[in-house]
């Protein structure tokens, strides 16, 4: 009785969030799982299950395995382009640079700007021509003497495609990651710096036997939040070009199922999303929980 | 004898000073390369804009493009759209986390961090894996567009209000964390209960919380493109979002017209961007938890 009386008013304030969360999260994933068991094909819900039709359906489906490998280039080209980015700029920025206030806004702003704005910019920028016509990135790279480099970008009838539309991801979101790296960096207290420093160690030694190490948290952080967005990407891809089939991922390819009314195999794809998320995010929570918990 | 290094911006040699600011530079212009063309291309005359030139600077300005573009229904009225989405879902899912944030860090009950967790896990989800629920759910309650008479806007306020729960009470409880347990046991004391305490010293003391909580809301709900392409019907209930994709999608519509268009739909969130950036930038390391 006593506890009810300590715990209950709290429990009480945060109700409404925790009915919420069961219905539209949990609830909502168990559905999805459900849906993700039957054959339903039509405007009308079919609630009789099938067991795990759909998943082995999947697995036989060479379009969601054509997917699955446009997600794993993407992510590979967006996630680590844009670590190596934001690592960069963070390495340049770490000692304070003059107009640093600005250099940081200017690297951040994308992340303020919708995907759809960004897409719709970048596809006009990648919107090849020729002769004349030649337009955006190839006559940029043409009149600064880097004509090598121009290409067909999300037009290529490559797997190139997709990789092209990873780099308008990783314009959004370089910056938010230089961000994590420079916190991370500034975070190394001063006293190891510069005991590091009294034992003789060069400014290169100091960074790469105190500082890195420390990074590793950073890092974590940001590459399990590019992934993250990597997976569920759909805006970015779908305003490009919403019926192209290079550059679609399984996020495109559930959607269309869902447009379709096929919403089992759209319910399966989800579902396998969820896993493949939780697989990388489930450790990422346990690790910072258990991490605040020791400090 | 060792000497101490001045920290500060006279570090490394002159060499490596002029290719760090060169490094630097090259980046700023990549950064800022879209921008230029969305700006110049929208405050060229209409009859001036052509795809090929669009690196060249107007010859003279027009803001012509900006009035086609707003005489779109489908940008005035997401613009109205949005504004009503994305204030209502800031504030109400901000006084939620608010809640949450302060007792899962200042009235912790047995369980408060499996809570927490489950929490932060939904922050996570890919929203794909909810869409057709959700779909269900709003079209069962008569929510959803169709013959709502809001045109599924009250479904879309709905999913930003829940959806945003995760993040909103991640700001809040790190910023109650930061705050001296002393300053709720002397209220205890004094006989506030719990609900007392969070109304009277909770939550004025927050208030740099919900700056930060209510930006980062606004800016991902203004953002959103998913859960308003499913949940409503039309031009007139479209956010801004849809509305732009899909008059950029349109054969018809001018390459300058749809650049302003671009531009008008991005404004509140960069304008919250320039004029805020301090509370965006907390509100995007709050995203990483704590590292």
């Amino acid at each position: 009785m006593r506890r009810i009386r300590k715990w209950g008013p709290g429990l009480l304030l945060i109700s409404p969030s925790l009915v919420l969360l069961a219905v539209f999260v949990y609830g909502f994933l168990g559905w999805n799982f459900q849906i993700s068991l039957t054959d339903w094909q039509s405007l009308m819900p079919v609630y009789s299950t099938t067991g795990f039709d759909n998943y082995s359906n999947l697995v036989a489906d060479d379009t969601w395995w054509r997917d699955v490998n446009h997600l794993v280039i993407y992510t590979v080209v967006f996630v680590v382009g844009a670590l190596i980015v934001g690592f960069v700029l963070a390495l340049l920025m770490e000692k304070g640079v003059w107009g640093e206030g600005v250099l940081k806004s200017v690297y951040l702003f994308p992340m303020a700007m919708s995907f759809i704005a960004t897409a719709i910019v970048w596809r006009w920028l990648m919107d090849n021509g020729t002769g004349d016509n030649t337009a955006g990135l190839n006559k940029l790279l043409g009149s600064v003497g880097l004509s090598f480099l121009k290409g067909d970008w999300h037009k290529s009838d490559s797997e190139f495609a997709i990789a092209a539309v990873a780099i308008p991801a990783g314009w959004a979101l370089s910056g938010y990651i230089m961000a994590l790296f420079l916190a991370g960096m500034r975070g190394v207290p001063d006293e190891l710096r510069e005991a590091a420093r009294v034992d003789g160690a060069t400014e290169r030694q100091v960074f790469w036997h105190v500082v890195r190490p420390l990074l590793w948290p950073a890092t974590m952080s940001a590459t399990v939040i590019l992934v993250h967005i990597s997976m569920k990407t759909f805006d970015l891809l779908y305003a490009i070009n919403p019926k192209d089939a290079s550059i679609e991922t399984p996020a495109l390819y559930m959607y269309r199922s869902m447009g379709g009314y096929l919403y089992a195999r759209g319910a399966t794809i989800a579902t396998i999303l969820v896993i493949a998320m939780a697989v990388i995010i489930v450790p990422y929570i346990w690790y910072t929980m258990r991490s605040e918990r020791r400090s | 004898m060792t000497v101490k290094k001045t920290k500060g911006l006279n570090q490394g040699s002159t060499g490596m000073r002029v290719f760090r600011y060169a490094v630097l530079l090259i980046f700023v212009l990549l950064f800022l390369m879209p921008i230029y063309v969305v700006v110049v291309t929208s405050l060229k005359a209409p009859d001036e804009v052509s795809v090929p030139g669009m690196w060249e600077l107007p010859t003279s300005l027009s803001f012509a493009n900006f009035g086609d573009a707003l005489g779109k229904p489908e940008i005035y009225n997401g613009l109205v759209n949005s504004v009503i989405v994305a204030l209502i879902s800031s504030v109400v899912s901000s006084l939620m986390g608010a809640s949450n944030g302060f007792v899962l860090s200042k009235w912790r009950f047995p369980g408060a961090n499996v809570v927490f967790s489950l929490m932060l896990f939904g922050m996570f989800i890919p929203y794909q894996a909810v869409l057709i629920p959700m779909t269900q759910f709003m079209t069962n309650t008569g929510l959803m567009g169709g013959g709502e008479p809001t045109g599924g806007l009250a479904a879309l306020i709905i999913a930003h209000i829940v959806y945003g729960l995760p993040i909103t009470t991640l700001i809040f409880r790190g910023y109650y964390a930061g705050v001296p347990d002393t300053i709720f046991e002397s209220a205890r004391v004094d006989g506030a209960g719990m609900l007392r305490s969070f109304w009277s010293i909770g939550l004025p003391l927050a208030l740099p919380a919900f700056a930060v909580s209510i930006i980062w809301q606004f800016t991902s709900a203004w953002n959103d493109f998913l859960f308003g392409v499913v949940m409503t019907t039309n031009n007139t209930s479209w956010p801004v979002t849809i509305g732009l994709n899909n008059i950029a999608g349109a054969q018809t519509v001018p390459f300058g017209e749809t650049m302003a268009a671009a531009l008008i739909a991005s404004l509140p969130t960069l304008l919250v961007y320039i004029i805020l950036g301090r509370f965006f930038m907390r509100g995007l390391m709050a995203g990483a938890l704590k590292g």
